[in-house]
């Protein structure tokens, strides 16, 4: 009799047999990786204001050209790239952070905390990101992307605790739990011990879904003038490419480059979340 | 409907417009700086220095807008001009109301998206049907899978690669604007056919954004009507493919898609406001645009007020409807 395999492994080749999260993890891996080496083929120092001649036509020094205010647009690109993942991830992070723990609390907990919880998630799934976010950041001074990630992560957490509250609601009558509990274990151990673990696919799947969204809530303040004026991200060079009129004018290598990475991003992230879907919910695992 | 989902349900959505409304009262206030003092410093700075006397001005504007008053005092009178749709003046095109800026982009606003969500619901829900149907061609799945990764680019990101392909590329369709910018709009074909002429490209670009959204919510539920017994029944009484997918499959499986609808519709007004900016589409998300560029607080502080409450009405008026189409849905969620 073989030895049983570690659940490591078990997940490892679940994942593996899931070709749309391998696609999906095979583009974000392209795209981090554009981001790690691109500054060592790639000078980014010209990505500096006036450091090239502005509005050149790609070619030569400048592969993608060059914008209105003489920044290389692929250095830039380079630079861009991690900066906009960066509050992605920050603000999926923190969204997902404050989720899971008020989720936890409200499935297992229940009562008044559930009560509160439930609602206040209610209530600000309710009133549209968009507009609490744009009238934080007309509000505020300077923004920076530090600041962007923080705010973006404040509305990112509704949606996280619901999902791992109604999962926790079911994981608590389950027959383990039981046993758990008439072992004697209670409280916050039964909680970290036996229905942490099992939430795991469920917090990676959120995990994916909050990077998402959280970037397309930063991409869609940018767009509308309300982004880090000094740093550069993708959505601040669509948003200028737009202020100078780039697409009217013709000049596409100012914002198709930000425009495709976005995409490539948005995809990936896409068919990751779609691939671990079907590991956490076998009811969607059927032929397509 | 019972009275206590009735009650638990009016309170939520009071709940909701009172915290909308304090957000918006609030969160200007809060923060640091001062946009008069900034308004007029910016002022001096242009000018020269030879504006006289900034703190007094700065002292005699806040006394003008009642901003020396307690922030009490604020808020009752904030609330008593709202409930007179009094949102104040926009600065930058003074004489105009903020009331008059939004009655003048909500209708363009709701027609393009109202329109486009409509044939997006109903072109994504059979594209989902058919694609979890055992029964489909390879053309479906061929045509489709590319169309649900549509679904993950932001609508504005696809939005400017349409406008760049269908306006200027190969010039077909306007590049923006919500009609030519020298024509009268009347009540008649002429006018109807240049809306609906600058409305194509900002229409094409949520529908195929939203498409993917819809089936694959339409193929989930499929897949798990396929296993009923009423599905092998129809089979077995000999009814045709296309009886057994319309008035079986997607019969049964419709009634998630309409909640997701109307979920959807209530954030008509805030759904494609990046859209309008890069169409120039003359509804709200585009004013919003505008004022944020102009620094307008107060047209932006009554789009955001504006998005919040039509957002927490419609879904209060959804709610009420619903057990009226699904007498299940009122006794479960109590």
């Amino acid at each position: 009799m073989s030895r049983p395999a570690s659940p490591f492994a078990l997940a490892l080749r679940g994942a593996l047999r899931q070709p749309m999260l391998v696609a999906g993890l095979v583009l974000l891996g392209a795209v981090v990786l554009i981001a790690l080496v691109g500054p060592l083929l790639h000078d980014t120092a010209l990505a500096g204001i006036g450091t090239n001649r502005p509005r050149r036509p790609p070619g030569g020094d400048n592969p993608l050209g060059t914008d209105a205010q003489g920044r290389d647009i692929l250095a830039a690109l380079i630079l861009a790239t991690p900066q906009t993942l960066k509050i992605g991830l920050f603000a999926g992070i923190i969204g997902l952070g404050v989720g899971v723990l008020l989720g936890l609390v409200a499935g297992f907990f229940r009562g008044v905390a559930d009560a509160v919880i439930r609602t206040a998630a209610d209530v600000m799934m309710t009133i549209p990101g968009i507009a609490v976010l744009v009238l934080v950041a007309t509000n505020v001074r300077t923004m920076s992307v530090a600041l962007m990630a923080i705010i973006v992560a404040g509305l990112a957490w509704m949606y996280p605790t619901r999902t791992i509250r109604a999962q926790t609601l079911s994981m608590r009558e389950r027959p383990y739990v039981d046993i758990a509990r008439i072992n004697g274990i209670g409280g916050i151990r039964l909680v970290l011990t036996e229905i942490l673990p099992n939430l795991l696919p469920y917090i990676a799947a959120s995990f994916v879904t909050a990077v998402s969204s959280a970037m397309l809530a930063t991409i869609g303040l940018e767009a509308l003038g309300l982004g880090p004026q000094n740093d550069l991200t993708l959505g601040m060079m669509i948003y200028w490419a737009q202020y100078y009129g780039a697409i009217l004018r013709n000049i596409w290598w100012w914002w198709l480059p930000p425009v495709v990475m976005l995409a490539i991003i948005f995809i990936g992230l896409l068919m990751t979340s779609a691939g671990m879907d079907r590991i956490v919910n076998a009811r969607l695992r059927v032929e397509s | 409907m019972p009275l206590a989902f009735l009650a638990r349900r009016l309170g939520m959505t009071l709940l909701v417009i009172v915290l909308a409304i304090g957000i918006n009262f609030l969160i200007p206030r809060a923060m640091p700086g001062d946009p008069i003092e900034q308004q007029l410093n910016q002022l001096a700075a242009s000018s020269g220095g030879n504006v006289g006397d900034v703190q007094a001005m700065v002292a005699s504007y806040r006394a003008r807008f009642g901003l020396d008053q307690p922030l009490w005092r604020q808020f009752l009178s904030y609330l008593g001009d709202l409930a007179h749709f009094d949102l104040g003046f926009s600065l930058a095109n003074y004489p105009e109301r903020v009331s008059q800026s939004i009655a003048a982009g909500l209708p363009w606003t709701l027609g393009l998206l109202g329109v486009s969500t409509l044939i997006s619901f109903t072109i994504g829900t059979l594209l989902g049907g058919l694609l979890a149907w055992p029964g489909s061609g390879r053309l479906v799945r061929l045509v489709g899978v590319p169309l649900l990764m549509l679904s993950a680019v932001p609508y504005f990101v696809l939005g400017i690669v349409l406008l760049f392909l269908l306006a200027l590329a190969w010039p077909l369709l306007p590049v923006g604007g919500g009609y030519p910018f020298s024509a009268n709009l009347r009540w008649d074909w002429e006018s109807a056919r240049m809306i609906a002429v600058h409305a194509i490209l900002p229409s094409l670009s949520i529908i195929l954004a939203s498409l993917g959204t819809w089936a694959i919510a339409m193929r989930g539920m499929i897949v798990s009507v396929l296993g009923e017994d009423y599905i092998m029944l129809a089979e077995a009484k000999g009814l045709s493919p296309a009886r057994i997918f319309f008035g079986y499959g997607l019969r049964n499986a419709m009634l998630p898609q309409l909640t997701h609808l109307a979920l959807t519709l209530s954030h008509i007004v805030s759904g494609a406001i990046l859209v309008e900016v890069i169409f120039a589409y003359p509804g709200i998300g585009y004013r919003l645009y505008q004022a944020i560029q102009a620094k307008d607080y107060f047209v932006i502080q009554g789009i955001v007020l504006l998005l919040s409450i039509s957002i927490a009405v419609t879904m209060l008026v959804m709610d009420l409807i619903y057990p009226l189409i699904d007498p299940r849905i009122g006794a479960r969620r109590t």
